[in-house]
């Protein structure tokens, strides 16, 4: 309890400044509305409904997208550990990306997919590939060669090595990689929506920007901010129940 | 004896990424029989782990030949398990799943493995700590684990690589003990390798030296005390001059390996 209120001390803080200073005029109102304005603005966007289409939008982008990236990302990562060839193919390309950065991408994918979902889910695909290859490859090229060798003792086949003792005992840079990617995964979307879009948490933003409502802009921002929050969260205590046996 | 191993003028070359070539192992030749216990003894990097993972088949063998029971090894097998220094438990795996792992790959009906799970653990005093992950194991159990988990397989050969060259020395002769009664059970043919002159005596039939790197086999003893392989041996004067002995031999080699000229 005394931990709790320890912990959400700075967050209640801040709310409280929040509300204080447009109040007190030491911030334009205008451009800072305070933050029971913004909670009020936050609720009316959920009785019309506008909260519910677009976040469901980003939510079913940013699924897509990560979830592809999983896929796509621990397949190459372990692939270009096990198998040599694929190492030499794909990882100069990788170490080339690298230092670009992600959002550039961003309306090149407008350009190639349209303004539509389909170029916000490979914006977020793109950007979560990286870490999580790189997550794979590391995890999967530092599993040691004597587990390997045992379960090859044991009678298994190459191809079941790969899937039952290589990927698990990647797990922990693999899941590691993929917490990034999900941090990425929020600025990516809400970026791409930003830019160009008619739908999702960063039309949203962008929209009510743009008409002056500020209070409905902030309560847009701050959802999303508090989406990505717990999204992390629950994402640790899943990566923290996968990896119990680590003691 | 009939000979179970064979090794016949096997060498061995390292070629790391960078670096020379290094020359591992050469013209080793060794029998070992049926359900023989062998230990190779030698100063560390005298290529006796080299020896003992091309027999598990997993280094190729590039000179020489390595015969199980008469055919050349091709790859690693079934019929020979093996157990490692650092253990090698899979640690996402609780001890059951560890051990249950050998037993799926042989794909034996379900019943049974469950059954063979069961009398495994019981046979390695781990009752109890079926659904614990290694990582909350000691070492001495972890050893336990990796030792049921080749022994479910019931492979003809066991290879043991330094199995208990992590433990302390309590844990050690207590892991001694429990090695020699479960081969009492389930009789093997054991390679083991070691630098422990003591625990080669105590263990084995014979103690293959080997010398300084490149590694060759510079004598073969015998290690037998009339069958006996009791606690009550250790004490006897036959087994302290065995002991003295070999570790005349041993101690030479690991000067050599110094690059010290023995005396």
């Amino acid at each position: 309890m005394r931990a709790a209120a320890v912990r959400y001390a700075p967050l209640l803080l801040l709310a409280a400044a929040w509300e204080a200073a447009p109040r007190l005029g030491l911030v334009d109102p205008d451009t800072l509305p305070p933050l029971t304005a913004v909670s009020r603005a936050w609720l009316k966007l959920l009785q019309d409904g506008d909260l519910a289409v677009n976040g469901l939008s980003s939510l079913q982008n940013l699924t897509a997208g990560l979830a592809l990236g999983i896929v796509v990302g621990v397949a190459l990562g372990v692939l270009m550990a096990w198998y040599k060839p694929i190492e030499v193919l794909v990882n100069p390309l990788i170490r080339i990306l690298y230092p670009l950065p992600r959002s550039a991408l961003i309306p090149v994918m407008i350009l190639w997919f349209g303004l539509g979902a389909a170029s916000k889910i490979a914006a977020v695909f793109l950007g979560c590939l990286l870490p999580i290859v790189i997550g794979a490859f590391n995890g999967a090229r530092g599993v040691e060669e004597v587990l390997i060798w045992s379960a090859l003792a044991a009678g298994a086949k190459r191809r079941q090595v790969l899937w039952e003792i290589v990927l698990p005992a990647a797990m922990p840079e693999i899941l590691a990689g993929i917490r990034n990617a999900l941090a990425l995964s929020f600025i990516l979307l809400v970026a791409a929506e930003l830019l160009i879009s008619q739908r999702g948490m960063g039309y949203l933003i962008s929209s009510y920007g743009e008409a002056g409502a500020y209070d409905a802009m902030f309560a847009g921002v701050v959802t999303v901010s508090a989406v990505g929050f717990f999204a992390d969260r629950l994402y640790l205590s899943v990566m923290g129940w996968a990896l119990r046996w680590r003691g | 004896m009939a000979a179970s191993i064979s090794f016949q003028g096997v060498s061995h070359t390292y070629r790391p990424l960078r670096g020379e070539p290094l020359l591992a192992l050469e013209r080793v030749s060794l029998d070992v029989g049926e359900r023989e216990f062998m230990a190779l003894l030698g100063p560390s990097g005298c290529g006796k782990s080299t020896l003992l993972y091309l027999l598990g088949g997993f280094l190729p063998i590039e000179t020489g030949t390595i015969t199980v029971g008469g055919r050349p090894i091709a790859g690693p097998g079934p019929d020979r398990g093996i157990v490692f220094q650092s253990f090698a438990l899979y640690p996402w795996k609780t001890v059951r799943q560890n051990i249950l792992y050998g037993l799926e790959k042989q794909r034996q009906p379900r019943a049974l493995r469950e059954k063979r799970v069961r009398e495994l653990i019981e046979l390695v005093h781990l009752g109890g700590f079926e659904n614990s992950y290694p990582a909350q194991l000691s070492g001495g159990m972890k050893q336990r684990v990796a030792i049921a988990r080749t022994l479910a397989i019931d492979p003809a050969i066991l290879l043991m690589d330094e199995p208990f060259g992590a433990l302390d020395a309590q844990t050690r002769e207590v892991m001694h003990e429990e090695l020699l009664a479960i081969i009492q059970r389930t009789p093997k043919t054991v390679v083991f390798v070691t630098h422990d002159v003591r625990e080669a005596v105590y263990l084995a039939d014979r103690v293959a030296v080997m010398s300084a790197r490149p590694g060759r086999v510079k004598e073969i003893v015998d290690t037998r005390f009339g069958g006996n392989k009791k606690p009550s041996v250790t004490g006897t004067q036959e087994f302290t001059q065995k002991v003295e002995y070999l570790w005349d031999l041993v101690r030479g080699e690991a000067l050599l390996a110094q690059g010290k000229r023995d005396s």
